[in-house]
């Protein structure tokens, strides 16, 4: 019976989250390279960008330390921008601007594709095709033209600001997949004895639907980190960045701007576009070794 | 039961109808379903898959909206149900038991939990010792020892143990009607025995009405005093068991006892 037992649950698709836990800690042994790659690149990226600057002492990524695009030496370990500030210390502070913005974009996105699609999912009818309406309208206008229409729009622009002018846009893909597996999931018996137990919608949402939805929201959520830091890119190279401090998006601005590329200044862009690849490529590998691991299918090949 | 016949049914249905989709393309899984059970009484609906058994359970435990027809508990329309309060207050009455026991468990709690959520139902704002001697007497009737049933996980428990905590469920809540939707086809045949006599016992103990739904003519035979044969969403012949399976009317209910060749003797 206790084989019986543990197969019921390893094919029931709602315990992939309890069994993939279990599955992870055990394929950990074996070592899944993606994932211990990508998790450690991660660890030092956000220790780059969040302890970095205590650790040194370099609080201030705005002071002048040198002359027009220096080279790199000894003292400036990047060189100097085209006002003379020192690239590593603005590296440093970039980085943890662009996370800090990434992660509310990521949260808020994740919070209203949640809302929205399991809403729409449990609710059905009339509710489900005005929302997803609403979603795929949403969807089909190009975010990047909302986004600097509402960045024009805003005048000081702070972090806060920014990430969530690109977590309102990046919700519609979650929202979307999030409909989907609720709509599949009330359907479940247990969602019927809790219906019979009389709980109310928004406890049987919460309690019954979201807990087998939680690896899917999980690498959701990486994946809408992934798209809010390239997105925060995107609108601080065009200049529409946050205000009074740096991002890497903002320090590729002042590059093209200050001609960094063509005076042959390579301290000025390289750094910063390789970390933002270096992030965007550990962030998807992160989400790819995980899915790996939750889901069975896609291991067994 | 002869001294119920006389009076009001405690659930009875008129022209039940469920059609999903619309107009040609409609299936109706449900078509026109009347019939009635008094309180104690035991009544299987049986039916080959894709009769509309399950359907026709959902309809009746109010977790699916009828496209049609009336109905009735103790004589006062419940199908137009929609306030929580009042589908709360029906649920205190009519009470289910689902196929799979495994997958009627949010597998993220222990076994404590689905218990205590029942009742909530009840609200009655009774201490919580009193909740637990509630939930400890259900268990200790359907067969498990409270102390080591309640701590744990479904997944830790057998088919029979995990079905039987679902009935105590539904007995804390303690509901004069219970739906028993084929609350034995995922359980091994050792088991089935066990949660049958536990229905009969049931009833014995609470004079609870069941509903029995079932593709087992073997087992409605056993634990029931009426059948009802479904067929294609209608129901097709209803009567006495003895009297069904001595002389099958409907041409589907003879060819389902021809299917059971072991059964026409007894």
């Amino acid at each position: 019976m206790t084989v019986a037992t543990s197969e019921h649950a390893s094919f029931d698709s709602g315990s992939v989250f309890l069994t993939g836990l279990r599955k992870f800690f055990g394929i950990f042994g074996m070592i899944n390279r993606r994932l211990l790659f990508s998790g450690c690149m991660l660890v030092l990226v956000v220790g780059f960008g969040v302890l970095g600057p205590i650790i040194l002492g370099r609080d201030n990524p705005m002071k002048t330390v040198g002359g027009l695009y220096d080279p790199p030496s000894a003292t400036l370990w990047l060189g100097s921008d085209n006002f003379g500030r020192d690239v590593f210390t603005q590296l440093m502070h970039g980085t943890r601007t662009s996370l800090i913005i990434g992660v509310i974009a990521g949260l808020e996105a994740i919070l209203i594709g949640l809302l929205i699609g399991t809403m729409a999912g449990y609710l059905g009818g009339i509710v489900e095709e005005v929302l997803m309406a609403f979603t795929n309208v949403v969807i089909t206008i190009p975010s990047i033209v909302i986004l600097i229409l509402l960045s024009i729009a805003i005048s000081t622009r702070s972090i806060f600001a920014m990430g969530l002018i690109i977590g309102l846009t990046s919700w519609p893909w979650t929202a979307r997949a999030v409909r989907a597996q609720t709509s599949s999931l009330r359907t479940r018996e247990h969602v019927d004895i809790a219906r019979l137990s009389g709980a109310g919608t928004l406890s049987l949402i919460i309690w019954e639907i979201l807990p087998y939805m939680l690896s899917y929201v999980v690498m959701a959520f990486v994946l809408q980190l992934n798209t809010g830091i390239l997105q925060e890119a995107a609108l601080s190279m065009l200049g529409l960045g946050p205000s009074n401090t740096i991002s890497l998006g903002q320090m590729l601005h002042w590059a093209l701007l200050w001609e960094s590329v063509r005076t042959g200044a390579w301290w000025g862009f390289v750094p910063p576009a390789l970390f933002l690849t270096l992030i965007a490529f550990s962030l998807l590998l992160l989400q790819a070794s995980v899915d790996e691991i939750l889901n069975p299918r896609l291991r067994k090949r | 039961m002869s001294a119920h016949s006389s009076q009001v049914p405690l659930l009875e249905t008129r022209d039940l109808q469920r059609a999903f989709g619309h107009g040609d393309h409609a299936v109706r899984a449900v078509e026109r379903v009347s019939f009635s059970i008094q309180p104690g009484e035991i009544v299987a609906i049986v039916g080959e898959s894709g009769s509309g058994k399950t359907t026709l359970a959902r309809l009746l435990l109010r977790l699916l909206d009828s496209t049609g027809g009336r109905i009735l508990l103790r004589g006062e329309d419940v199908t137009d149900l929609r306030r929580s309060n009042d589908l709360k207050a029906y649920w205190r009455k009519v009470q289910g038991v689902f196929q799979d026991p495994f997958a009627a468990f949010n597998q993220f709690y222990t076994n404590r939990r689905v218990l205590e959520n029942a009742l909530k139902l009840l609200n009655h704002g009774l201490p919580r010792q009193e909740h637990t001697q509630r939930i400890e007497a259900a268990l200790r009737e359907v067969g498990l020892d409270p102390a080591d049933t309640l701590d744990k996980w479904p997944h830790q428990l057998s088919g029979g143990q995990v079905q039987r905590v679902m009935i105590a469920r539904a007995l804390v809540i303690g509901p004069e009607l219970l739906i028993a939707d084929e609350p034995t086809s995922m359980l091994d045949a050792s088991l089935r025995v066990t949660v049958l006599n536990l229905l009969l016992a049931l009833r014995k103990q609470h004079n609870m009405g069941i509903i029995f739904i079932t593709h087992d003519l073997g087992q409605a035979y056993y634990v029931s005093d009426r059948i009802l044969v479904m067929y294609q969403g209608e129901l097709v012949e209803q009567g006495p068991v003895e009297k069904v399976f001595a002389m099958p009317k409907h041409e589907y209910t003879q060819r389902l006892l021809a299917d059971v060749p072991r059964l026409r003797g007894a």
